[in-house]
């Protein structure tokens, strides 16, 4: 078996590993934001599959590819405004809602895409970002190709960790969102709301969900098909709990978790087929469950997660 | 006197539907002086702060702060015209620093950098001038109860506040703590600051304030200059007429029937276990456990009520031990628990009086056969409690979140007393009453001392302690004191306990 | 603004809130009909006439409805207690696996003693897969949406796997389905020649029995109890963790019974699109039903009288069918908030 270890010292692993990360890190930094400041946003994998949608329909309709991110996060935005409205002033069921936003973005999208393109049979593609090799930097052996060859996507997921980590952790307004998710009360006896605080929260973090769905159209897979989130969203939530709410944590799960993907399809072709594909294909949603298994006894949710906040009540 | 008033509440009414929370209380607070707000709960004080911060929206009058009316329904106002606040319940986040607790919401949401060095400088300078020890880079979580309080002076302390509002500060402070939250109080004082101090202990108000206010149901039932004034006196304003003190009848101790030796948990919630607790409960007689909150009371009451296993020692029910322990068994042994929070452990808000009358009971044949329930048994158990223990509510059929505090409470109590239970354990069973509702809670668990059961009273009020139990311990730490017979031991030697003082002999 | 309970929702405001909410997921479609270029009142026609337009179209419904008030009542009776199962997709597969087991000819019974062995089988694999993120919800705190959603894409790979392995019809041409059941393991027609099969009936059959449990039992009183608040319930005795377990099963039973009737009454087979997402879509079916077990036969009658209406329709208009998606889904949220307004007053002061 050293083909199977062999697969870890090539380049194009881990070139691969840092392209299937990327769309999660958008998603997993976005529902790490809606979760720190207490709401649980399921629609994430709705949200993921209008970003791919809008940001490819942008591109496609001769948008410059930078717009087609802007117009993934702005829809993202939207449907958060929509899960803000509902779960926080009105305190409706964030299981309950965070499905029915799934439900009603991924429909939504799917409509669109057959209204917009009625006639087609095989998707159309666009012309997605081409990688960007950092001078000096791209040259280092595997290191080199894996984090500086890569699109300018990519280059955004990274950057948005960073800029999430700064924010949380370094601003004032990340430390009012970080009081909202452990305790409400607190943010509005400062003379802060908690409302606006919350639903600002599940704006931004729900156009990040997008944005990483429009990687997989602008960045990845060149074109929109139905069903090609997969799941993603859901593993996005996962690795939120398995980066115990740290962005930097999280990153590295995500990136952890993609090299195990990048891994089981290259582990595949060295396998040759004695054993079923489906069962590298649910390798990933394994590794969800377990890494969810792994870290539940020692998780410290943020303590107001999922607890709607009425003004006054104690 | 005739300082400038800092603060000017004038002529503020609020109803909630038919019940006049405020009528017409008109509050005048002055540069440099303390004016206590005393009352009964449910007098209206917590109405009132609350439309003073703009949490409630009056249906009359008007709110100044220096000489400026404050926009009503606006939060942000009250701290902008510098009048700060320190809630009952702390509004702290817990998995977070002192330093940033203190520093929210003062700077900026949108610029891009949290100024940590001039927060922790002017934390430091604070709490140097007014004694306020606390470390900035604590967690909220790993303080005391007197640590925290004294974040939430600093929080409004860091903000300008010229006016500090504390709603009963004391009610979770040691002796000892409230005699150093009363040094902080008078150097406040004493640097121009003013306080409006809210509480319903007549001794503390007696200490500590210039002026007193007395609301009773809603109104403004007096106003007196304390030096004027006597403990008699503001009793009468506060209750109207003064309830009599129950009589209480000697006590006939019968046998043990509740024992634990040597008993240690871990924490069932919050930081405190028990250490080798050593306890025992009689027929007849009622047992007073006193000690602030969080000196595992809670431990002890979660695992007397079956929700919490000890980790090692003897546990006896009527002289048999214990070996398998939960809910369900504590009450099959004649366990009646009267639990500490109504809200969220007591009752079920969203289900029924019915439906909650019957969560203790409805395997019993009374109200269920072969695994269906009997509901015209479990209606007529709620009509006959409903009845008995003059709950009011609109019908059997109404949501218990629909009832108030007392009514939910006597519900409970009702609950839990209608099989005549051996043994009560009632944790903190008159907190947020209102005296009416006390009374009847008292006069409740004196029957059932008549009739033989074994009391163990938990409570924060030493005053409730002292005239119901025939014995008291005092739990510090999560150890307890060797019980002292009634009269026993002073106040004065209680309070020592309960701050500490010569448990580790105990 | 602040949420006040109120003490009594009066018959109108508990019937006119879902009428609201109902009447807004028709204004959005009417919007979206719009975008299409057509006329929303024609489409409505359409597709109320695709739903219940004629015996065929009616027959046609009920057969749609019946996957979705299984798949209903596992949702309802789940969230009733707060055990967020999402996975009804997966409970549903994993009783059409057993279906095809069992009842493409390994046990060689009667009808009578086959098809009742068969939904117990159906059921007992489908309680079983609820009962691991229901353990692993009451022992180590693993939240259950996501456990129970990621079974749902893992128990579609299995499927996957076995169709194109132990269980691939030999003469099925290459695709991966599985052989067909034999005549004694197929649920009879309710009208000979048309589809609608007994399936239906149970399904009724069913919800009558979840009506009857969370109505008249303590098991049912239990699930409540737990729902509302738990540590109320641990409190007064109830064994919640025992009460989350029984549910799991209760639930997980009865999405997998989705499963056997599809393969046993309508398809005759397992394939990989047995369910178009009949478990998310019985999400709609029990909000919309608030969880009341009858409501569900009501919720799933409407739901799958949308889509089959929808596809009618979109043979002759030229709106796509997925307008029946995103209808179902604006109708979930809709009545989630109706129900809210029924039992909260919005006070801005």
């Amino acid at each position: 078996m050293a083909e199977a270890l062999e697969i870890l010292f090539t380049a194009s692993f881990w070139v691969a590993a840092i392209r299937i990360a990327s769309p999660l890190i958008f998603a997993t930094m976005g529902e790490l934001i809606c979760e720190r400041a207490g709401v649980l946003n399921l629609g994430i994998e709705g949200i993921m599959v209008a970003g791919a949608f809008t940001g490819w329909f942008t591109v496609y309709s001769g948008g410059d590819l930078w717009t087609g991110i802007a117009v993934a996060a702005a829809t993202g935005a939207a449907f958060g405004l929509l899960h803000g409205t509902l779960t926080v002033p009105l305190g409706l069921s964030q299981h309950v809602v965070g499905i029915g936003i799934t439900l009603l973005a991924t429909s939504l999208t799917y409509f669109t895409y057959r209204l917009a393109l009625p006639e087609v049979t095989s998707p159309p593609k666009i012309d997605s970002f081409q990688p960007l090799e950092i001078p000096l930097l791209s040259d280092i052996p595997l290191v080199g190709p894996a984090l500086f060859a890569q699109t300018p996507f990519t280059y955004l997921a990274f950057v948005t960790v960073a800029v999430v980590g700064w924010v949380l952790y370094r601003t004032p307004l990340g430390l009012a969102v970080r009081a909202v998710g452990e305790n409400p009360a607190a943010v509005e006896a400062q003379g802060i709301g908690v409302t606006a605080t919350r639903i600002g929260a599940v704006m931004a973090g729900s156009a990040l969900m997008a944005v990483g769905g429009a990687f997989l159209t602008m960045s990845a897979f060149n074109s929109f098909f139905f069903e090609m989130v997969n799941g993603r969203g859901w593993i996005c939530i996962a690795l939120v709990v398995f980066g115990s709410w740290r962005p930097g944590k999280a990153l590295l799960g995500a990136v952890l978790f993609a090299a195990f993907d990048a891994y089981q399809v290259r582990l595949q072709q060295v396998t040759g087929g004695v054993i079923p594909y489906q069962l590298f294909l649910m390798l990933p949603y394994v590794l969800s469950v377990l890494a969810l298994i792994l870290v539940a006894r020692r998780a410290t949710y943020p303590k107001a997660l999922m607890i709607p906040y009425q003004k006054g009540e104690r | 006197m005739t300082a400038t008033p800092v603060l000017h509440l004038h002529n503020i009414t609020k109803h909630f539907g038919p019940l006049v929370a405020n009528d017409a209380i008109s509050l005048e607070l002055r540069r440099g002086e303390v004016v206590a707000l005393l009352g009964e709960n449910g007098a209206g004080k917590t109405t009132l702060m609350n439309i003073l911060f703009g949490h409630y929206v009056a249906d009359e009058g008007t709110v100044e702060a220096f000489g400026k009316a404050l926009p009503p329904g606006d939060p942000r106002a009250a701290l902008e015209a510098g009048v700060g606040m320190v809630h009952q319940h702390f509004t702290l986040a817990d998995n977070m620093t002192v330093l940033e607790n203190i520093a929210l919401g003062t700077q900026s949401s949108w610029s891009p950098r949290f100024d940590r060095a001039t927060a922790l400088a002017r934390i430091r300078t604070l709490a140097a001038d007014f004694g306020l020890a606390v470390e900035p880079d604590q967690t909220v979580a790993n303080l005391t109860v007197g640590e925290r309080q004294r974040v939430e002076i600093l929080k409004a302390l860091y903000r300008d506040a010229r006016v500090l509002i504390l709603d009963e500060p004391t009610a979770v402070l040691t002796p000892i703590e409230t005699e150093a939250l009363f040094a902080t109080l008078k150097k406040l004082v004493a640097s121009g600051l003013s306080v409006i101090f809210i509480s319903h202990k007549l001794n503390e108000v007696l200490a500590i304030s210039d002026r007193v206010l007395v609301l009773r149901a809603g109104r403004l039932s007096g106003e007196r200059e304390t030096k004027g004034t006597t403990r008699q006196e503001l009793a009468a304003l506060m209750i109207g007429q003064e309830i009599a003190p129950p009589a209480i009848a000697e006590a006939t101790p019968g046998p043990v029937l509740l024992e634990c030796e040597a008993v240690c948990a871990a924490p069932a919630s919050g930081p405190v276990g028990l250490e080798s607790v050593s306890l025992a409960l009689r027929g007849g007689e009622i047992v007073g456990l006193a000690g602030v909150s969080g000196n595992g009371q809670t431990t002890l009451a979660a695992l007397l009520s079956g929700i919490h296993r000890p980790r090692s020692g003897r546990f006896r029910i009527a002289g048999e031990a214990v070996e398998t322990w939960s809910p369900a068994i504590a009450l099959q042994a004649g366990v009646a628990r009267i639990p500490e929070d109504r809200h969220a452990v007591g009752t079920i808000g969203d289900m029924s009086v019915t439906e909650n009358v019957i969560a203790e009971r409805y395997r019993s044949p009374r109200f269920s056969r072969h695994g269906f329930l009997d509901w015209a048994a479990a209606r007529g158990f709620a009509e006959e409690l409903i009845r008995d223990y003059d709950v009011k509510c609109p019908s059997p059929e109404a949501r218990v979140r629909l009832l108030s505090g007392g009514n939910m409470q006597k519900l409970i109590l009702g609950r839990a007393l209608d099989p005549d239970p051996k043994i009560i354990l009632a944790n903190q069973p008159t907190r947020g009453l209102d005296v009416g509702a006390i009374s009847y809670v008292h006069q409740k668990l004196l029957e059932a001392r008549a009739r033989g059961a074994a009391v163990l009273l938990i409570s924060e009020d030493l005053d409730e302690i002292l005239t119901l139990s025939d014995h008291v311990c005092v739990m510090f730490k999560g150890r307890l004191s060797p019980p002292s017979v009634r009269g026993e031991r002073s106040v004065r030697e209680l309070a020592e306990l309960m701050a500490g003082h010569g448990m580790e002999a105990a | 603004m602040r949420l006040e309970p109120k003490s009594a929702p009066s018959l109108a405001a508990t019937l006119a809130y879902p009428a609201g909410a109902i009447l807004a997921t028709m204004a959005i479609a009417a919007i979206l009909v719009l975008a299409a270029g057509a006329s929303p009142l024609s489409v409505f026609a359409l597709v109320a006439k695709g739903a219940a337009g004629s015996q065929f179209a009616l027959l046609e419904t009920l057969t749609r409805a019946t996957p979705l008030i299984f798949t209903g009542l596992a949702v309802a009776v789940a969230f009733r207690a707060k055990l967020w199962n999402i996975g009804a997709e997966a409970q549903l597969y994993a009783g059409a696996i057993v279906t095809v087991v069992l009842g493409t000819g390994a046990l060689p019974l009667p009808a009578i003693v086959l098809i009742p062995l068969i939904m117990l089988a159906a059921m007992t694999a489908g309680a079983l897969l609820l009962l691991g993120p229901a353990f692993l919800k009451t022992r180590l705190g693993v939240d259950e949406v996501v456990t129970t959603l990621l079974l749902n894409f893992i128990m579609l790979l299995v499927v996957s796997m076995l169709l194109e392995g132990v269980l691939k019809d030999p003469m099925g041409l290459g695709w991966p389905q599985s052989e067909r059941v034999i005549a004694e393991a197929k649920l009879p027609r309710i009208v000979s020649g048309k589809r609608l099969h007994y399936g239906f009936v149970i399904a009724v059959i069913a919800a009558l029995w979840v009506w009857v449990i969370m109505k008249k039992t303590a098991l049912g009183y239990e699930m409540r109890a737990v729902g509302h608040n738990p540590a109320a319930a641990r409190f007064a005795g109830i064994p919640v963790n025992t009460v989350l377990m029984k549910t799991a099963l209760l639930s997980g039973g009865l999405a997998a019974l989705a499963g056997f009737s599809e393969v046993s009454g309508l398809k005759g087979n397992l394939t990989l699109d047995l369910s178009p997402g009949f478990g998310y879509t019985g999400i709609v079916v029990a909000m919309l039903a608030m969880l009341n077990p009858l409501g569900v036969i009501a919720a799933a009658i409407f739901v799958a009288g949308i889509f089959v209406g929808a596809d009618a329709m979109s043979r002759t208009a030229d709106v796509p069918s997925y307008i029946a998606n995103v209808m179902t889904a604006t109708a979930l949220l809709t009545m989630v908030t109706a129900i809210m307004l029924t039992r909260y007053r919005i006070r801005w002061r």
